[in-house]
């Protein structure tokens, strides 16, 4: 079948079984654009209000249904735009294929009108990027481009298309998902070091070995990482766990692999983990992390973390084995397989002792409550108490977000949408809206801080035009409250750029993008706003006015050991 | 930190567009300055071989290779066993001959480190040498005696001797075994 370059492109789509998709269109990428008019029956695109909301919302999306998300640009600033999207999905391991048009081939590296060297620029921040130049090679690339993204650890995917191609034609063989190996680019990735579409077959060796240190272990810790959620590894682990009689530490990105309440929680680790989470991180003496890569917010000090245990490493990536922390043991491969292996060979283990002794200290922070303002844990517990326990939860970055993390509660992997490895202010509304769309059947709110809240806020145009009914609360506490907290302790209150109580009024905000909103100040009133947003079915902002001096607690500064908990 | 001494890589990667500067900026993120790079196709028309040396601990090398294979483009890589390898690089000089006794020296010399004289010129000579850096360095300082006017190294390339290739170490040999652990 002879099909011009646009039209593979939705071909290709629809073989991957995408129907939704995210995107700005420009000069450069009009041609495809104008083939997706055509496909606007089986192919839906979100138009969102920026590139960077589009690329949130994909990643967004490709998080919460474990699917691939996708986003189209244009070139130059539509493809820059992106790049912070691209970073975050990187950090966090989210697959998105991000596909863009380039000026063509005649006027490439003419420095044309909107031509940017797009491929130089999401080098280190894609798992691959592409650029295409014939039309021969265009299936294959997309092909290629799934593959690559959602397999092993998963990524973004960058594919640059040179827009003299989309109107040319070439024969177009329509192939089922499975037979894509077997084709082209991607058969010619077998037995490379880098293809990693067949996850490394765990070694045996290695697993008895682990078993060995299980057996010989009183106080086992197990950490449970971002990819217990990507492997979707959720049910084996807590199996392991239970099996184990272990504590479990949840990493930010763990959120949602094991579930929030449970007696083995010990709640987050790391820089705002609890002191259950870090007491028994330091006191462990075998420390298993599953899908844990140790970053510099969960190992603060990589010397001296876990001190007293053997530390292993389950991890999919093989480059992530001793990285950041030096390991005792590790095995590489695809968390399920390694949890299922682990199962069959070892009978039920009975830690009480060591249990009683990491439940002695708090999983949780106790906050003080008040009747005639607000505090941030009240509203998280109201939060909890009216919405749905399955509800999802996006959120921005900073203090809001480490309260997401230490009072909500994940029970189910991609429940927990969060940029933990970038840190991206300004990533929660566009990946609310992906979310949703996502899972239209669910409950979707974002929570966010006002200063986050500002950075993306026009997604709100996307939410009322497309009708995606995510409630958002903001935490207002007319400061960037995370660096104002680290003013506080570190700078001797010199708050530096760090106010931002210029008066903006997010309801009003709110209501010039057409959705409703309401300014909460106490629980009564914030409970009457949840009941409304519910009722509504639409988009909605509550704005919480919380006081400036909130602190997130407890807090241990980074380079410290793990139990060096800051007096708050 | 353990002791950064010198290691050769060598890369089997897609013959493309693109494909050196992903390689090359592994190194760069991480600040190592690579200390000799040489890029050269293969038997097979569409892998290219890179050969990099750089200053590096042993676990440096280990992250670093790891990372290296991440990249898709990257069919294997093998960190040369130092003991074993064959490393060697080609060397052009041009020497400033202004007299026919200093023409006559610079042959000698030439003929001692067999050194080839690749072109002779009124007032010049230039030399094409194969070695590895102590004989390079050798020839090097000697010549410098008659004034170096340009010198080019194309940069360490480096087999190992015995049956062993880089293409034992593929994934699908399975000889380099990616989920084994090697503490």
């Amino acid at each position: 079948m002879q099909l011009n370059g646009a039209q593979i492109i939705m071909e290709c789509l629809l073989e991957q079984g995408v129907d939704t998709i995210f995107g700005y269109p420009g000069g450069t990428i009009i041609g495809v654009y104008d083939e997706l008019y055509r496909y606007q029956d089986k192919i839906k695109h979100i138009l969102t209000s920026h590139e960077q909301g589009a690329a949130h919302a994909a990643d967004g999306y490709a998080r919460s249904t474990g699917k691939v998300g996708v986003c189209f640009a244009t070139s130059g600033p539509g493809a820059t735009n992106l790049t912070t999207g691209i970073a975050t999905a990187y950090m966090d391991s989210s697959p998105v294929l991000f596909l863009s048009c380039n000026v063509g081939e005649t006027l490439i590296g003419k420095d044309a009108f909107q031509e940017v060297d797009i491929t130089g620029i999401t080098m280190p921040i894609t798992k691959f990027n592409f650029i295409v130049r014939n039309i021969e090679e265009l299936a294959d690339a997309i092909r290629e481009g799934f593959a690559v993204a959602k397999s092993g650890r998963p990524g973004p995917v960058f594919i640059d298309i040179l827009n003299h191609i989309i109107p040319q034609t070439t024969e177009f063989e329509a192939l089922p998902k499975e037979e894509h190996a077997n084709h082209g680019r991607l058969k010619s990735l077998i037995g490379r070091a880098s293809d990693d579409r067949k996850p490394p077959t765990p070694d045996m060796d290695d697993i008895d070995k682990l078993i060995d240190m299980i057996n010989a272990s009183e106080k086992p810790l197990l950490i449970c990482g971002g990819g217990v959620v990507r492997g979707r590894a959720h049910e084996e682990f807590n199996e392991f766990a239970n099996k184990l009689d272990a504590p479990v530490a949840i990493t930010l990105m763990g959120g949602g692999g094991f579930r929030g309440v449970n007696p083995l929680t010990t709640g987050m680790i790391g820089m705002h983990g609890s002191q259950a989470s870090n007491m028994a991180c330091d006191d462990c003496d075998l420390l298993i992390a599953v899908g844990c890569r140790f970053s510099n917010r969960v190992a603060l000090n990589p010397e001296t973390f876990a001190r007293k245990a053997k530390i292993v490493q389950i991890d999919i990536d093989r480059s992530e084995i001793n990285k950041n922390v030096k390991t005792d043991h590790h095995i590489v491969g695809d968390a399920k397989k390694v949890l299922q292996l682990l199962l069959e060979r070892f009978e039920q283990k009975d830690h009480t002792p060591w249990k009683e002794y990491v439940f002695s200290f708090p999983t949780e922070t106790s906050y003080e409550t008040a009747s005639d303002r607000l505090t941030p844990k009240q509203i998280s517990d109201t939060i909890a108490k009216m919405l749905p326990q399955d509800t999802i939860v996006a959120t921005d970055v900073g203090q809001h977000q480490m309260w997401a993390a230490q009072h909500l509660h994940y029970d189910y992997p991609g429940q927990l949408i969060t940029s933990g490895g970038f840190g991206t202010m300004g990533f929660g509304l566009g990946a609310a809206i992906g979310a949703k769309l996502g899972n239209p059947d669910k409950t979707v709110i974002h929570i966010t801080g006002d200063g986050c809240f500002t950075m993306n806020s026009h997604e709100m145009a996307t939410e009322k035009f497309y009708d995606i009914p995510v409630i958002t609360f903001v935490y207002n506490n007319g400061a960037l409250g995370m660096v104002r907290q680290w003013q506080t302790l570190t700078k001797d209150k010199r708050y530096s750029q760090t106010d931002l109580g210029r008066g903006l009024d997010f309801v009003k905000l709110a209501d010039a993008y057409g959705l409703k909103g309401k300014r909460c100040t106490n629980v009564a009133e914030l409970e009457e706003a949840i009941t409304e947003a519910l009722e509504c079915g639409h988009g909605y902002v509550i704005d919480c006015t919380i006081g400036k001096d909130e602190m997130v607690r407890p807090m241990v500064n980074g380079g410290n050991d793990i139990t060096d908990f800051l007096t708050l | 930190m353990g002791e950064k001494k010198r290691h050769t890589l060598a890369v089997l990667v897609d013959n493309e567009a693109g494909v050196l500067s992903q390689v090359s900026r592994m190194f760069s993120r991480k600040g190592y300055n690579i200390e000799s790079l040489a890029v050269g196709t293969t038997d097979t028309p569409t892998i290219s071989r890179i050969t990099i040396e750089v200053m590096a601990d042993d676990d440096q090398i280990e992250l670093l290779s790891n990372q290296l294979r991440k990249l898709i483009p990257v069919h294997s890589l093998k960190v040369m066993n130092m003991d074993n390898a064959i490393r060697r690089e080609l060397v052009l000089f041009k020497v400033k001959a202004s007299s026919s006794e200093a023409r006559n020296s610079i042959i000698q010399i030439a003929n001692i480190f067999r050194a080839q004289i690749v072109d002779v010129s009124i007032g010049a000579l230039t030399l094409a040498m194969i070695g590895e850096e102590p004989k390079i360095e050798a020839i090097e300082k000697i010549l410098e005696e008659f004034e170096v006017m340009e010198l080019v190294k194309t940069g360490i390339v480096a087999l190992e001797r015995g049956l062993e290739t880089i293409y034992d170490n593929t994934k699908e040999k399975g000889e380099f075994n990616y989920g084994k652990n090697v503490l």
